[in-house]
């Protein structure tokens, strides 16, 4: 853990503020990420977790606080120029392509991140290499077997899965993943984890999770969030022990 | 089956697979010869058609491709028509440079406008477009000195096609030289919706947030595509006014703009031959039915564009593409497909 700490964040805000109007939905927020931590960000409903993501991906603007990649401070950037610099998000309801396959939706994201999406007098087929990475992105999450058939006609799970596999044709650094299990069957749900923690050390992992088995099973470091603030920061062990945790889950059992 | 065999050949294969020529293509195409030999005296209408569907194509690449949706498509079209028009009237009736000079200057004016258009979407989007035609419409009736106003522009004098070809009374010329344009253009269209570039116009159309979030260029490619259309918009514009050696406001009125939307949800948007198809239905029905009753015309058209977006949804292509897709119909039909090496 030590080594870690010691590591330069990929990923910090400093004293990020956002309301609506009177509601307080980000106060003060201060996180450092590490390279290659899987972060778990956990809290009650309306808590902020959202937002937070939100935020760092430029979706919303902070009223007022730093967002720094890599040291680079990317707080005026739009999304897009975050997402080309490796910061990238899925989301909580699927966001997918309804009418492409999976192997066209992240090939679509290979060839974005490559600038061949310019080019329009050479067919996508002779791009080889770009779809080749797109395949193996999809057999890494087990989606190549239904890798041509339409986004809308795959399971419920299977898309969750496209939902991450859009992400990692990115190339990111830093990977935000918004409740990836969200309405996926506990069994499965489990699988999906268990592809997330075997994603290459070298991306830094932070996801909202409401099953805390899982959360404790598969996260190195969890912040827990409540009210728009960040209550405490720490690994499994130190999450687990500590009284405000236990407090703010207490009747809180839906969510354990 | 066919899909297990293609992907176990890799990815490639079955994309490839799809890039490929169908037979239904290139039967299609040798169909549009037709006219030459059945219909000799439809010549005109067929040129007609040609026009229309190539200004169909013009718009499926933004409407069925990138969900751009557009109610002032004949702002285009009218600017190629003039721009064709008026650089023959001041004597230069050369065609085939005249209908570059259409191009690029109703390219020239989509570029500028795809800044406004690349920043909406929608509602929004109709509403823009369809202002900027009014606007260019009331323009082009107010500046008579250029474009003859509400008379017409007359005096326009087409040279020989190639130095050789009158354009003649009966619309032989004019349909050959309307068709390979279209043809050609086509083919431009088929690779341009088949590239890296197409895809990410696809994904534009299906989810504009998500694009944004995995880095596009959404904004960029929209920009591409609108300045695209418009050329091509503007060469279909600059091909009427060479063929029928007139221009009138018509070039430029809403109804065009409608009508072009009509004909391709009419035929399916997003298909490239729905355009194709729903300019052929939409004129010939046009020309039998004013034929009948001058005056109502349109009403048999309101009739199977509502039955169409009520049954087909995807337009008469999609409903036909649902119709040979289905379990029933592969089985029907993969006898007859074994000659193409289709059958695993």
């Amino acid at each position: 853990m030590n080594q870690i700490k010691t590591s330069a964040p990929v990923l910090s805000t400093r004293g990020l503020d956002k309301s609506f109007g009177s509601l307080v939905v980000a106060k003060d927020i201060e996180i450092e990420l590490p390279q290659g931590v899987r972060y778990a960000l956990i809290g009650p409903n309306g808590a902020g977790k959202t937002t937070l993501i939100n935020l760092m991906t430029g979706m919303l603007r902070p009223d007022s606080g730093q967002i720094l990649l890599g040291g680079e401070d990317i707080t005026a950037l739009d999304p897009e120029a975050r997402v080309r610099r490796g910061l990238i998000r899925t989301f909580q309801i699927n966001s997918l392509f309804p009418h492409l396959t999976p192997l066209e939706a992240v090939t679509l994201a290979v060839c974005e991140r490559e600038g061949i999406s310019r080019t329009w007098w050479k067919p996508v087929w002779t791009y080889h290499d770009a779809l080749d990475e797109a395949y193996d992105i999809l057999k890494s999450l087990m989606l190549a077997a239904v890798c041509h058939r339409q986004t809308r006609e795959l399971a419920y799970g299977q898309q969750r899965l496209l939902e991450i596999a859009l992400a990692l044709a990115t190339k990111p650094k830093v990977l935000l993943l918004d409740e990836p299990a969200a309405g996926v069957p506990r069994e499965e749900s489990a699988e999906l984890f268990t592809a997330i923690t075997s994603l290459s050390q070298d991306i830094t992992v932070l996801f909202i999770e409401h099953d805390m088995n899982l959360v404790f099973r598969l996260a190195s470091r969890i912040i827990v969030m409540v009210g728009g603030r960040i209550l405490v920061e720490g690994t499994p062990a130190e999450i687990s022990a500590d009284p405000r945790v236990r407090e703010v889950y207490l009747g809180g059992a839906a969510h354990v | 089956m066919t899909s297990t065999s293609a992907a176990l050949a890799g990815p490639h294969e079955h994309l490839r697979a799809q890039d490929r020529w169908r037979a239904i293509e290139v039967v299609f195409w040798l169909a549009t010869l037709l006219p030459f030999l059945v219909t000799p005296n439809y010549l005109s209408l067929a040129s007609q058609v040609a026009i229309t569907a190539l200004f169909a194509l013009s718009l499926d690449l933004i409407l069925g491709y990138a969900g751009i949706v557009s109610l002032g498509h004949a702002a285009f079209f009218g600017f190629g028509a003039y721009a064709a028009g008026i650089l023959s009237k001041h004597g230069w009736g050369e065609p085939l440079s005249g209908l570059l000079f259409a191009g690029i200057a109703a390219g020239l004016l989509g570029y500028l406008m795809s800044f406004i258009i690349a920043r909406f979407r929608h509602l929004a989007l109709i509403m823009i477009t369809l202002g900027f035609g009014l606007l260019l419409l009331e323009a082009a009736n107010s500046a008579g000195w250029l474009t003859g106003g509400a008379d017409g522009l007359q005096g326009v004098r087409m040279w020989p096609l190639l130095g050789m070809f009158r354009f003649d009374l009966y619309g032989f010329t004019a349909y050959w030289y309307s068709l390979i344009l279209l043809f050609l253009l086509f083919l431009v269209s088929r690779r341009l919706i088949n590239s890296p570039f197409g895809l990410s116009l696809r994904g534009i159309r299906e989810n504009s947030t998500r694009m944004r979030a995995i880095g596009a260029e959404s904004r960029a490619h929209i920009r591409k595509i609108y300045t695209i259309s418009a050329a091509m918009a503007g060469i279909a514009g600059g091909l009427l006014t060479q063929t029928t050696e007139t221009v009138s406001l018509g070039v430029l009125d809403f109804q065009r703009s409608a009508d072009i939307l009509v004909i391709l949800v009419l035929g399916g948007a997003g298909r490239l031959y729905g355009g194709l198809i729903g300019a052929i239905i939409f004129l010939v029905a046009r020309d039998q039915f004013s034929g009948i009753n001058p005056q109502y015309w349109y009403f048999p058209i309101g009739v199977l564009l509502v039955v169409v977006v009520l049954f087909l949804p995807g337009g008469i292509l999609g409903g036909l593409a649902q119709i040979t897709g289905s379990e029933r119909f592969q089985r029907m039909v993969r006898p007859l497909m074994v000659w193409r090496g289709k059958s695993p």
